[in-house]
């Protein structure tokens, strides 16, 4: 394993670790920026007036709290664990993306910054920037890989109908890490007026904990609403995981209750080997991508490797550094599911329950109709249904075949 | 091997190792040092280079499709150093790189390459405890970049951590040419001279002659990146080095006698 960058005393309190992952490896341009978006997010948190703006946008815009439901006929057909899906792809705009977006735009119109950029891989980060901007009144750019453009091209036509500019990113893989590299190409250049909407718990301090603190919301939701229904915790908690932001959204409030399994599925793709797949926790080791110091799938040399999933969220080579920790700290398990298995999960949940699940979801409904079935009737198992499939029919109309029913 | 610019102004020229192959990069460094570079920067192909502008960005995808690996560049630098022992020599990488191959490794045989420094883009002096030891236990100078954007108390810790000579960027961007310098620069160089007494370089955009003569006004040597890697891109692998050694003799046109 690679040597581990730590400060000079160990014992020195530093922001944005988790573990020995996270910090911040950025251009020196970028620092200052950093340093004051700590500061000032630091200052909105603590501010009762920012956190009210937020939560009445939460409640009355984006549709929170959202339900927790029991799934009964999927339930009944697997024999297993109870299932429930945590409703996160009923918020406005289809994902928990707009939880984010939410928050981080409150914190750039807080700051005086006129314009935003972001990236986005499945395009629902774009979708929720762009919505976050035309209600807020701000300048929005989000750069998306041109393979993504392609296959979620119902989410670019959404983003410029918001007045966002998409800007096409043509180098690498043309996916999530790429449009990444290109909106931090862009700040470094228009730092001083351009405010960054990160959109997973990515990226250099404070993006991982500013992210999982607008995300938190879903399993403090959750706890809540199993405690009402159930009268208790639940065994497991599902989320799928590509930079993590819903899964650490789905787990946080979990964590000290050790009883709870904290289970994240990473996309399996349609290999094993290196480049098919985006299973970091398998294939990955310790590294430095875009800012943060977590698992990197990449070769000896250190170059980052391609990566392939079905479902353009979960398309990245490497998870955010909280997700790292609890992975090395075994508090997390983190398991796989292929593109088919996904594709099959779909399909089950949309007969069963009529709910449609966008592909990045169904890699955690994949793992739960695999467990489930393995759990005792009393046991309860949630899932997070990050986000809803519409974006997805023309993927699923090719991979399905559902033109020639 | 201290890193000294004996010429007013100093240059630094920066080349993307392995493009178009190793063997070009070696005759191009070659022909910029005889032409008259202080100190030459190798910098290791990332396949992720978010620092950097579309010139040093195709580079690196040629180099790293030519299978260019950290050793080779270590074997590179090893190579100038024995043909050129006066020249400055820093290997300038993402971290990743240097992580993978190993950070107490990689500090070795830089060092036993004959290497003098290290740039590491995404590597700020906050995080930079351990990578700090290592450079130091085998008396490598780490070299931080300053930026326009760096307040006075950053400004000081990167002056106090850097070794021979302080990377200030001449603007708020990514690496690529631009018409003219902006007031980013001079006035960048005037904050870090308060905190340190080392020859402070300035890159970013610097590509042609008076550009450099513009840097000699106010700061110690001019770096030059896009320019000649883009030269390296336009010309024939064979004529690449006396293009790029015609284009830094020109760079100097300014130049009366050396300074010190």
């Amino acid at each position: 394993m690679s040597s581990i960058i730590f400060p000079a005393n160990p014992s020195e309190s530093r922001p944005g670790r988790f573990g020995m992952y996270g910090g911040r490896y950025v251009p020196e341009t970028l620092m200052a920026a950093l340093v004051e978006l700590e500061r000032e997010y630091e200052i909105a948190k603590a501010d009762a007036a920012f956190q009210a703006e937020l939560n009445a946008l939460l409640t009355d815009y984006a549709g929170r709290p959202t339900p927790l439901y029991f799934a009964k006929r999927l339930t009944e057909t697997l024999g297993g664990a109870k299932i429930y899906l945590k409703r996160e792809d009923l918020l406005h705009t289809g994902a928990h993306k707009i939880n984010n977006a939410l928050g981080q735009g409150l914190l750039a119109k807080r700051m005086g910054k006129q314009r935003v950029i972001a990236e986005t891989g499945a395009g629902q980060h774009g979708v929720a920037t762009a919505t976050v901007c035309a209600l807020l009144g701000l300048e929005c750019v989000v750069y998306m890989g041109e393979v993504d453009m392609e296959r979620q091209e119902l989410n670019v036509m959404r983003m410029r109908l918001l007045g966002a500019e998409v800007r096409g990113v043509s180098s690498g893989s043309r996916t999530l890490k790429d449009a990444i590299s290109e909106a931090m190409r862009d700040w470094v250049t228009n730092v001083r007026t351009t405010f960054y909407i990160l959109g997973s718990a990515l990226g250099a301090h404070p993006y991982p904990t500013m992210v999982r603190d607008f995300q938190r919301v879903i399993s403090k939701e959750m706890k809540e609403q199993i405690l009402e229904k159930e009268g208790r915790l639940p065994n497991a908690v599902v989320a799928c995981v590509g930079g993590g932001s819903n899964a650490i959204g789905a787990f946080y409030e979990f964590i000290p209750d050790r009883q709870v399994r904290l289970i994240g599925v990473e996309a399996g793709g349609r290999g094993t080997a290196l480049g098919e797949h985006a299973a970091r926790f398998k294939g990955g080791v310790p590294g430095v991508l875009q800012g943060t110091y977590s698992y990197v799938l990449q070769d000896e040399d250190g170059q980052i490797a391609l990566t392939h999933s079905v479902s353009a969220g979960l398309d990245y080579a490497s998870i955010g550094p909280e997700h790292a920790a609890l992975h090395d700290s075994g508090r997390a398990e983190y398991v796989s599911q292929d593109d088919a298995a996904a594709l099959d999960a779909v399909v089950k949940l949309a007969r069963t329950e009529g709910i449609l699940p966008a592909l990045e979801s169904a890699h955690a409904v994949a793992e739960a109709l695999r467990i489930a079935p393995t759990m005792a009737p009393h046991e309860i198992l949630v899932v997070n249904l990050s986000g809803r499939g519409d974006k997805d029919m023309g993927i699923l109309a090719r991979e399905l075949k559902l033109s020639k029913v | 091997m201290p890193i000294r610019f004996d010429h007013k102004p100093g240059l630094v020229v920066y080349l993307t190792a392995g493009d178009p192959s190793l063997d070009a990069t070696r005759e191009i460094a070659l022909a910029a040092i005889d032409a008259g570079a202080d100190v030459i920067e190798l910098g290791v192909p990332f396949s992720d280079p978010l620092a950097d502008g579309p010139i040093i960005q195709r580079a690196s995808e040629r180099a790293l499709a030519r299978g260019t690996r950290l050793k080779d560049v270590l074997g590179l630098a090893r190579e100038l150093r024995a043909a050129r022992p006066q020249a400055g020599l820093v290997i300038f990488s993402y971290l990743n790189p240097i992580l993978r191959h190993g950070l107490a490794k990689f500090a070795d045989e830089a060092a036993a390459a004959g290497a003098d420094g290290v740039l590491a883009t995404d590597m700020i002096v906050e995080e930079a405890g351990e990578y700090l030891a290592e450079m130091a236990r085998v008396h490598l100078a780490p070299i931080f970049l300053a930026a326009p954007t760096s307040p006075d108390e950053r400004l000081k810790a990167i002056a106090t951590h850097s070794k021979g000579f302080v990377y200030a960027i001449s603007r708020v961007g990514i690496t690529g040419k631009q018409q003219s310098l902006t007031a980013d620069a001079s006035a960048l160089v005037e904050r870090i001279r308060r905190w340190s007494q080392l020859p402070v370089a300035v890159g970013f955009g610097i590509s042609n002659a008076g550009h450099v003569a513009q840097v000699a006004e106010f700061a110690d040597a001019a770096v030059i990146g896009s320019a000649i890697v883009e030269l390296v891109e336009r010309s024939q692998p064979d004529e690449a080095p006396g293009a790029v050694a015609r284009f830094i003799k020109g760079l100097r046109l300014h130049d009366a006698a050396p300074a010190r």
